[in-house]
């Protein structure tokens, strides 16, 4: 079998093997019959307080923050408002189930819109006790998880990951997910590696396939080679030694041993990442991914909602600046009812820069907010897959019509720095054609792009190295663009955030670095033993 | 404090910040409930001083306010322990459920 990737975000570090196990979404069995409302209540009440008892017994032989979590769903259980519209419409005629799905349905949806990632995450909760009622008025069985496996699911609610033994490994690898979940916590407090967002893993994938969850790079590999298993068993014990030796020097300015500063940035999606990080760690942040807004249930984001979130980042920030990449949807990232289906090479499709030209009216909304955020602190604007200077122009003289628009209006706003993403050969070959106000290379889709070979398919995956000396030479010509029209470089890719990487990048002339948070000790580590006094 | 000299009821109200990183989440909404089930009184929040009133006894309508932090929770409380009820719920809330 070829070895096959699924690309996510990290939610609990650490490395697992096992054997593949798909945990299917719990559909309600059909039923014979119904009885009359006073039955149907009745075998609501009786589903109710089943699915609330198994929960207790769950609690009683789990630690203190695994009850807390159960705990949460049992008073939601008990608290009779939960199911009071599925009585509404019980007594209305409707049978028990289809009543408490509908009122648990529209539950969720209300967690869902929330515009808090914490209180996004507790839709899974809810969703666990909708299904758990269920399963109990139909009486669908249970299906029972093996212990030691790679369990793949669209979602995982902590009572299923509270039923599995942990003790005998395992890992999970979800297709949506948050590392803000319920279960994403039980996961890291247990040391269980896990991956979310992955994105949807074919049907036709068999219970039994081998399987890796890499909890560092946030990845699900399938089938992998025995050299892949290798090397993530290095990487991951490495990593463990790694995280303990840099801490120090996490919150410590980044210079290497030659006393030159660097800049170390961050990259972030949601603002709820940045919760509970303290902004001394870093000089700025070098790279927000906005397609988080636009993730939500439907409907595209407003002005005022993209303001808020841009806002709440300037917030944690405190004077640093924030570079907001404006929308980077399709490739990969495909948003519903935006970006362009069924395109035969959908990476070199309708993407980045490109979507949003072709989608004016939504581009337009978004260069609003930023500017509007600019007139609030540090912003400055950057455009996703930029390939010719006309796409820049374009773009310039769109935000200078919203600029005007706002000011004609009286609203506050202020005309942030435009630059561009580096990550199409094009543009990293005749950068300096280009009228940016920066650069910022992006190394994934510049490797990617380059070489010709896609990260997530594991036959060509070794030809995806941004060490490659044809990629460093289109970055080394990048740097030196920036430097002869005195404009500002900084490198954002998975790159920035490997310390086998740091030296390369310095001698290839970056100054800053843009990365994971949880990359900024190790990188600032791998820095500070740089010497670029002495010849390499 | 109002005493209505017919009933016995108190009406009791008052605010704090809600000083809790992620707001008033799972556990947060869980002792606030436990603990406001604990009087007699009739005790509701609100997240405008004008209202809409949340049953401070349910956690799912607890839930569903989403209060992010900073948000200022209105307490009003009434009933024959209004009083000590309000007191609980702002000593409670403000010191951000033991968990800041």
């Amino acid at each position: 079998m070829t070895e096959r990737r699924f690309f996510g975000q990290a939610a609990s570090p650490g490395l697992a093997e096992g054997r593949l196990v798909r945990l299917a979404a719990t559909h309600a069995a059909a039923r014979a019959g119904q009885g009359g409302p006073t039955e149907e209540a009745a075998l609501l009440d009786r589903a109710i307080e089943a699915a609330r008892d198994a929960l207790l017994r769950l609690a009683a032989r789990a630690d203190p923050d695994a009850a807390e979590m159960l705990g949460f769903q049992v008073a939601l259980l008990d608290d009779p408002a939960l199911a009071e519209p599925a009585h509404a419409s019980i007594q209305d005629g409707q049978p028990a189930d289809a009543a408490w799905a509908a009122a648990l349905d529209a539950e969720i949806a209300g967690y869902e819109a929330a515009e808090d990632e914490y209180f996004r995450a507790r839709a899974s909760d809810l969703a666990d006790l909708r299904d758990q009622v269920l399963a109990r008025i139909t009486g669908a069985p249970d299906t029972i998880l093996p212990n030691g496996a790679i369990v793949v699911a669209e979602d995982l609610p902590p009572s299923r990951f509270l039923a599995i033994q942990w003790q005998e490994g395992g890992g999970i690898a979800l297709a949506r997910g948050s590392p803000s979940s319920h279960v994403a916590m039980l996961a890291r407090a247990r040391s269980v590696p896990m991956v979310v967002g992955i994105g949807p893993v074919p049907a036709a994938l068999a219970d039994g396939t081998a399987a890796l969850v890499d909890g560092e790079g946030g990845t699900l590999v399938l089938d992998p080679a025995e050299a892949t298993r290798a090397l993530l068993r290095r990487a991951a014990y490495a990593a463990q030694a790694r995280a303990a030796s840099a801490e120090p020097f996490r919150l410590r300015p980044a210079t290497t041993a030659d006393a030159t500063p660097v800049r170390v940035l961050l990259n972030v999606g949601d603002p709820a990442e940045l919760e509970g990080l303290n902004p001394a760690i870093c000089d700025g942040i070098g790279l927000t991914r906005t397609e988080f807004l636009f993730s939500g249930t439907g409907s595209l984001p407003d002005e005022a909602t993209q303001l808020e979130a841009y806002a709440r980042i300037l917030r944690w920030a405190d004077g640093r600046p924030v570079v907001l990449r404006t929308l980077d949807a399709g490739g990969d990232k495909p948003i519903g009812g935006l970006t362009i289906d069924g395109e035969s090479n959908p990476f070199l499709g309708v993407r980045g820069i490109r979507l949003s030209l072709v989608r004016p009216e939504v581009f337009r909304v978004q260069l609003r907010a930023i500017a509007r955020a600019a007139a609030l602190g540090p912003v400055s604007l950057m455009l996703p897959m930029v390939a010719v200077p006309a796409e820049l122009g374009a773009a310039q003289a769109l935000l200078e019509q919203e600029l005007e628009a706002l000011s004609a209006a009286g609203i506050a706003c202020a005309r942030p720095p435009v630059g561009i993403m580096v990550e199409v050969p094009a543009a990293a070959l005749c950068a300096d054609r280009f009228a940016a106000d920066f650069y910022s290379i992006g190394s994934n889709d510049l490797t990617q792009y380059t070489m010709a070979a896609a990260r997530d398919i594991g036959a060509v995956a070794a030809l995806n190295d941004h060490a490659d000396a044809a990629v460093m030479a289109l970055v080394t010509r990048t740097v030196e663009a920036a430097a002869a029209r005195g404009v500002e470089v900084s490198l954002c890719g998975d790159a920035a955030g490997e310390p086998r990487m740091t030296e390369v990048l310095l001698r290839a002339g970056l100054r800053s670095l843009s990365m994971a948070p949880g990359s900024v000790a190790a990188v600032k580590q791998a820095i500070a033993h740089v010497d670029l006094a002495r010849p390499r | 404090m109002v005493e209505d000299a017919a009933t016995g009821a108190e009406t009791a109200s008052g605010s704090v910040v809600l000083p809790n990183a992620a707001g008033l989440h799972a556990r947060p909404a869980v002792k606030l409930t436990q603990q406001a089930k604990g009087f007699t009184s009739c005790i509701e929040f609100a997240l405008a001083p004008g209202g809409p009133w949340i049953d401070a006894k349910s956690p799912v309508k607890v839930m569903r306010a989403k209060a992010p932090k900073g948000a200022v929770l209105h307490f009003r409380a009434i009933g024959p322990d209004a009083g000590d009820a309000l007191a609980a719920m702002l000593a409670l809330a403000g010191d951000g459920f033991g968990e800041t």
